[in-house]
């Protein structure tokens, strides 16, 4: 098993295109990751340091709401602005899934996003989701993941979310003034779900003890990160063994995580979701060890695991054919990304009420609201969770209907197999495409076929 | 989920409508029982504390000086229940809505949505032992179902478009999200068949969509109605026919900050989809019992923002006719001895109340409950939540 440039953009990047000749090699995949993000350029999304409205004028106007109609009025207008906003992030962020020739980029932020899952939390919010991932998380995937985790778990919308922003030290000078206390959930999270893994290597003891050397850590609108000197829970802390400075600041947090990020629990449980994520829902032990090894051997460097991945024979079996059962299915978000880069429709140049209806509400209707993961442990991998009797109803309507509404000519559907699945097209679905009684349902059966809702 | 077996091969293909297995009409077989059981999974774990209340122990009142302040509504002469179940007093006034205190699956000390959950639907001891090597991830539901022999899948119905863990495994079992919509015309129906064919993940997720999107077509569910409503107003329908147990889950318990406005709307949806269901069985309701299970309870104290964290014991809520209600049951333990000096101490087994509502309802055997349904577990005493 061997490289294939089909099968790369299949599995690792967003789907095959009309217009984008699939990746050469694992090195030309590598190569472009490590170059200029260039969707980002043409597609720009603000970063949440920048993003408007502001958090804090929303909350202040929500607050203010009742007082008289113009307030009214001027919350709903911000409110308006904000959902313009989260709707345009998303046709863009689609739109670089169609246009682009670096499609694992765009897989990998996706992923990670998912690995640090969250949700709009307080008041009308949403629109700074995107904004989130543009500034903490995409800039990180390239580089050590030590960094990336520092970059999102000190983010103020990680904070929020996971109710940083209210923990206090109770032996702080603010706690003891007002008496308010602890929340673990941000430790526990960042252990159990985003580095060392569900009941490995930790007790609830080093979850207190985390939680502890958290406090401090809040967010404030304009300063974005802060860290807030008498909110710190006074004494040092030991986490895992090891014991912190009692300087409460944000150097002794970035100390605490870079030891979790280094942790050989943290290497096998990224490697597996890695491994989980692009490969199969049950990967080789051979595959997952040669990415663990590359992360701790290379200080938590992410290419040098992408490269493991990429390099490894097991990242490139062909389902049905080497091995016996295809167990990747595309999400529903992947799947609509790779049915809008083969049909070839940029969400940009559509217009912001049809993308809305087709594409925003109809991936609520399939099971997976945007950005609104079920949970801090994000999106489920296996096939299972994915391919159910409501989600098909959704999927199938769509694929039979949405496509006219967001194009004018949809492509002879004879044409659209062979873009859509390359040579991986199975004669029985080449058949249903030219057999369809209509364009749109031809349209429809390729993009319902499990060679294409697999990946 | 084993279905019929659908299309084998390229062969039974032909350019005939009538040849479709899919448009086969489905058989639908009664159920063994009369009775029906709902299980509502509570997502985010439920404050059992706040929810049916101690408010004669002063403890409590010490534990939760912010929380314990609200007008709670009499229940018994030792617990209140929240305000916001005050639309389900008149069920409770009549025996038709009841809690059992101070329960928890045999989860300890994680504390982990997650893991809580997993355990509490694969009613299992934990999720890593030699019992799941040996069966892999299934639901008690599913393997109460699968005591059974010759069901069809109407016999129970997975509800919603998030999976409900406590009904997957192998026994049939029918999945469906009532806002879900599904026309074709029978040409392109047998061409869809044809593209999934050689996959029966697709094939038969696929099929079951259209079948379910036939029999259910005249659902009026409205797009403005509240999914809850929708699935509490769906599940009423199909237990009103062939099937006999349903499952779906609610969300919105995970109240570390502000409790008291958050907790609210949870207990408000909660009400509502016990009274839609109630409203749409109709005489069923007397034959039904709804179970209301969460992974965990929360923190005995309140926390320092107004909210609780993650605990171990809590309570289950019930209704329907099929149960005695009206009560508080259970061993309270009381809260001077916490469990790891913060959370409410269990007293019993949450499994056991499910296990002897199986029993009442559906007949089971004690044995089969222990050994197969919730392997390794004791009934002991019956459950006083029986009629």
């Amino acid at each position: 098993m061997s490289f294939d440039p089909y099968l790369a953009e299949i599995r690792f990047g967003t789907g095959l295109s009309p217009n984008a000749a699939p990746p050469a090699s694992s090195d030309a995949i590598l190569a472009a990751l490590r170059g200029p993000d260039l969707a980002a350029e043409a597609f720009p999304i603000p970063l949440f340091s920048e993003a408007e409205p502001r958090l804090k004028l929303l909350r202040r106007q929500a607050a203010m709401r009742r007082e008289s109609d113009a307030a009214m009025e001027r919350f709903a207008a911000s409110r308006n602005q904000a959902s313009a906003v989260h709707q345009n992030n998303f046709r863009r962020i689609l739109t670089r899934g169609v246009r682009t020739h670096d499609g694992f980029r765009e897989r990998l932020t996706a992923f990670w996003a998912n690995h640090f899952p969250l949700r709009a939390k307080i008041g009308p919010m949403t629109h700074l989701v995107t904004p989130f991932v543009e500034e903490a998380i995409r800039p990180n995937i390239t580089g050590r993941f030590a960094d990336l985790l520092k970059a999102v778990a000190t983010h103020p919308m990680m904070v929020i979310y996971l109710d940083q922003g209210q923990s206090v030290g109770p032996g702080s000078p603010f706690g003891t003034r007002t008496g308010r206390g602890l929340n673990e959930n941000l430790a526990r999270e960042l252990l159990e779900l985003h580095t060392l893994g569900v009941g490995n290597s930790y007790d609830q003891s080093d979850i207190r003890q985390l939680a502890e050397l958290l406090t401090g850590l809040s967010w404030d609108d304009t300063e974005g990160r802060v860290f807030q000197t008498n909110w710190a829970e006074p004494g040092s802390e030991t986490v895992l063994g090891r014991t912190y400075s009692d300087d409460g600041s944000l150097e002794t947090i970035f100390a605490a995580l870079e030891d979790i990020a280094a942790h050989p629990s943290t290497a096998h449980h990224i490697a597996t979701k890695i491994a989980r994520h692009f490969v199969s829902d049950t990967p080789s032990t051979s595959l997952i060890e040669a990415m663990a090894a590359a992360y701790s051997a290379n200080g938590t460097d992410l290419m040098s695991v992408y490269s493991a991945l990429l390099d490894h024979p097991d990242a490139w079996l062909r389902y049905g054919i080497d091995a016996p059962v295809r167990n990747k299915a595309r999400t529903h978000q992947d799947w609509v990304q790779a049915a809008l880069r083969a049909l070839d429709i940029a969400l940009v140049d559509v217009a912001p009420d049809v993308a809305r209806t087709y594409v925003l509400q109809r991936l609520r209707l399939m099971g997976q609201p945007w950005e609104q993961p079920p949970g801090p442990d994000g999106w489920p991998e296996e096939a299972e969770a994915w391919v159910t009797p409501p989600a098909m109803a959704a999927r199938v309507t769509w694929a039979m209907q949405a496509p006219s509404f967001l194009m004018a000519d949809l492509p002879d559907p004879r044409d659209f197999v062979a873009i859509a699945l390359g040579p991986f097209a199975p004669p029985e679905v080449k058949f249903a495409a030219g057999a369809a009684e209509n364009r749109a349902a031809g349209i429809g059966m390729v993009l319902c076929s499990s060679a294409f809702q697999r990946r | 989920m084993q279905r019929r077996a659908f299309l084998t091969g390229l062969g039974a293909i032909g350019c005939s409508a009538a040849a479709s297995p899919l448009l086969t009409p489905m058989a639908f077989a009664s159920g063994p029982w009369d009775n029906r059981l709902v299980v509502l999974i509570l997502r985010g774990a439920m404050d059992g504390l706040d929810v049916v209340a101690p408010l004669e122990d002063q403890t409590f009142l010490d534990l939760r000086p912010g929380l314990s302040t609200q007008s709670h509504l009499a229940a018994t002469s030792q617990f209140g229940l929240h305000p916001s179940l005050s639309a389900l007093l008149p069920l409770w006034q009549a025996g038709e809505f009841g809690a059992v205190h101070a329960v928890s699956t045999p989860y300890r000390d994680k504390r982990s949505h997650f893991d809580g959950q997993d355990i509490l639907e694969a009613g299992l001891p934990d999720l890593y032992g030699d019992l799941v090597g040996q069966r892999g991830r299934d639901g008690w539901l599913n393997r109460m179902i699968q005591t059974l022999p010759g069901l069809t899948s109407e016999i129970a119905y997975s509800i919603g478009a998030d999976q409900m863990e406590v009904l997957n495994g192998s026994a049939p079992f029918a999945r469906w999200a009532p806002e879900a919509r599904l026309q074709l015309s029978p040409a392109t129906e047998q061409l869809l068949a044809v593209v999934q064919h050689q996959d029966p993940l697709f094939r038969e997720a696929t099929a079951e969509a259209l079948e379910i999107a036939a029999a259910t077509s005249s659902d009026g569910a409205a797009a403005q109605v509240p999914a809850h409503i929708r699935a509490a107003a769906f599940a009423a329908q199909r237990l009103s026919a062939q099937s006999r147990i349903a499952s779906f889950s609610l969300g919105g318990w995970d109240t570390h900050f502000r409790q008291k406005q958050t907790i609210n709307r949870a207990l408000e949806r909660l009400a509502e989809t016990i009274l839609t269901l109630k409203d749409g069985l109709g005489p069923v309701w007397q034959q039904t019992a709804v179970l209301c299970l969460t992974e965990f309870g929360r923190t005995a104290r309140e926390n320092g923002t107004g909210g609780t964290d993650h605990g171990t014991g809590g309570a289950m809520l019930y209704a329907g006719g099929a149960l005695r209600g009206g009560q508080v049951a259970g061993d309270w333990p009381g809260l001077h001895d916490l469990y790891a000096d913060r959370d409410l101490m269990p007293t019993r087994d949450i499994r056991a109340h499910a296990g002897w509502v199986m029993r009442g309802l559906f007949g089971l055997d004690a044995s089969v409950i222990e050994q197969a349904v919730f392997p390794g577990l004791e009934l002991g005493a019956a459950s006083r939540i029986l009629l």
